[in-house]
């Protein structure tokens, strides 16, 4: 019993102090491409409160958006009618064939990014970034 | 020189019969409400060297300006508005026969991006007819930057058609122009091309552009051959039904030759019908037609891509033929999305 004790001490303290080692691995810049309606990747880890420069590259020749949030920010963008974004935090509009970068920070947790063109959810324009702190 | 007569109306959405249901067609969006282009039938004949495609565009409803993306085996050598019932005619000969129980078509642009070339630019009516030559890229964008917007799909689509034609037809119906010309919704406009070609294909990929995976295609494919022909993939069990195959009457050749612009009609053909009914994820391919006999290829069926992207050819006067199927599937096809549809909108 008190061997299973240690042990589970030795694996909290090494997962504590593991954990600002990971982050600190993860990528400050990424890259995201899109091409023909998809992300790649659709899965990004960064480490939290560190800003977070994105490269986002529209390789289809219609427009698109990178937009990243909660589900709360996306429901509002399902149901929103502007057809640009840009001057908000988490909304990149992406016209045909451009590319665009935005910096940015999150708190730790795990957001989605969605195009919200007609019809590009569903198609499956969506992704996952998880921020760890 | 051989004489045949490929034809090949499609339907796209709508649909040929009358029968058929309207709310088949995929959805236009129009800035005030859902425009649905209920019909496109497509004839295509081919003799002396030079295919004839007679398409008629229907729209319902709506306002502003729709339009659909059409790919073409080669460069038309004229848009002409078409004759007045060549495709009623079509339907109703088939239509006729079933009721006796008789038996009876991307890869990416290389290099630097190239602008998309203009080379035909038609009005027929209230429909403005441009075709264009061009990567899916260089295609897409000039589809983009006219203010129309393709579905997600429409870039990969694109991309795949291009790979073996670069060749594209945009039909722009301007609803607010029909109005002012006294045209009623639901009048089709006839539209006559004039294609030589040596690689003949039927688009049914296109068809499923803008669908859920899920959502049902139905169309017809009329084909008119000089005899019997070979089909790849073969109508069966793949969404694809043969509905009708044999010799055309002399009855519907006569009809379809006096029509205007169809005096080509030879005397003799080989009339088959194909529908189509399948779920938009199991179109994943084209209708490859032969009418010498021979096996149709792999690459116009769109099972195979290409080794390279072909460069379109008008072959000599001599060489025969096989088939000109290219049904133009306006609708099914890139639905341009009404210009100036605001985000608003949603389907």
């Amino acid at each position: 019993m008190r061997r299973v004790l240690v042990a589970l001490a030795l694996a909290a303290f090494v997962a504590s102090a593991c954990a600002p080692a990971v982050a600190a691995t993860l990528p400050t810049e990424v890259g995201i491409r899109i091409h023909y309606s998809r992300f790649a990747p659709n899965r990004i880890e960064v480490p939290a409160n560190v800003p977070i420069t994105f490269t986002i590259v529209n390789d289809d020749p219609i427009d698109h958006e990178w937009l990243i949030g909660d589900s709360a920010f996306h429901n509002r963008h399902r149901g929103g009618t502007e057809s640009v974004h840009g001057d908000r935090f988490g909304e990149v509009s992406l016209p045909a064939l451009t590319t665009k970068t935005a910096t940015l920070t999150f708190e730790p947790g795990t957001y989605t990014f969605i195009c919200h063109f007609p019809g590009h959810e569903a198609y499956g324009m969506v992704g996952v970034l998880v921020a760890r702190g | 020189m051989r004489r045949f007569i490929a034809g090949a109306a499609v339907l796209v959405a709508a649909l040929i019969a009358t029968s058929q249901p309207a709310a088949a067609c995929a959805g236009l969006i129009g800035p005030n409400g859902a425009v649905n282009l209920l019909r496109t039938t497509t004839f295509a004949g081919y003799t002396n060297g030079v295919e004839h495609y007679v398409t008629s565009f229907k729209f319902q409803g709506g306002s502003g300006q729709f339009g659909s993306l059409i790919p073409l085996p080669d460069v038309p050598t004229k848009v002409e508005k078409g004759g007045d019932w060549t495709l009623q005619r079509l339907i109703r000969e088939t239509e006729v026969f079933a009721k006796r129980n008789v038996f009876g078509p991307v890869a990416l642009s290389a290099g630097a991006r190239e602008d998309a070339q203009v080379l035909m630019q038609v009005k027929i009516d209230a429909l403005d007819i441009t075709v264009l030559k061009g990567g899916g890229e260089a295609v897409g964008r000039w589809a983009t930057e006219k203010g129309f917007r393709l579905p997600p799909d429409g870039p990969e689509v694109l991309d795949f058609y291009a790979a073996r034609s670069p060749i594209f037809l945009a039909a722009v119906f301007d609803a607010d122009a029909a109005k002012a010309r006294g045209q009623q919704i639901g009048d089709g406009t006839p539209v006559h091309i004039t294609i030589p070609t040596a690689n003949p294909w039927v688009p049914l990929r296109i068809l499923a552009t803008g669908k859920n995976a899920d959502a049902r295609v139905e169309a017809d494919v009329y084909l008119l051959t000089d005899r019997k022909p070979v089909l790849l993939p073969a109508p069966f069990a793949n969404g694809m039904q043969l509905q009708y195959s044999q010799t055309a009457s002399a009855s519907l050749l006569n009809d379809l030759r006096s029509d205007r612009g169809m005096d080509w009609v030879p005397e003799m053909a080989w009339l088959t019908k194909i529908g189509i009914n399948a779920a938009a994820s199991q179109l994943t391919y084209d209708l490859a037609v032969s009418a010498n006999g021979t096996v149709p290829s792999r690459v116009a069926a769109g099972l195979e891509a290409p080794a390279k992207p072909q460069a379109p050819s008008i072959p000599p006067s001599s060489q025969p033929i096989a088939l000109v199927g290219i049904a133009m599937l306006g609708l099914g096809a890139l639905l341009l999305i009404g210009k100036f549809a605001p985000r608003s909108v949603r389907p």
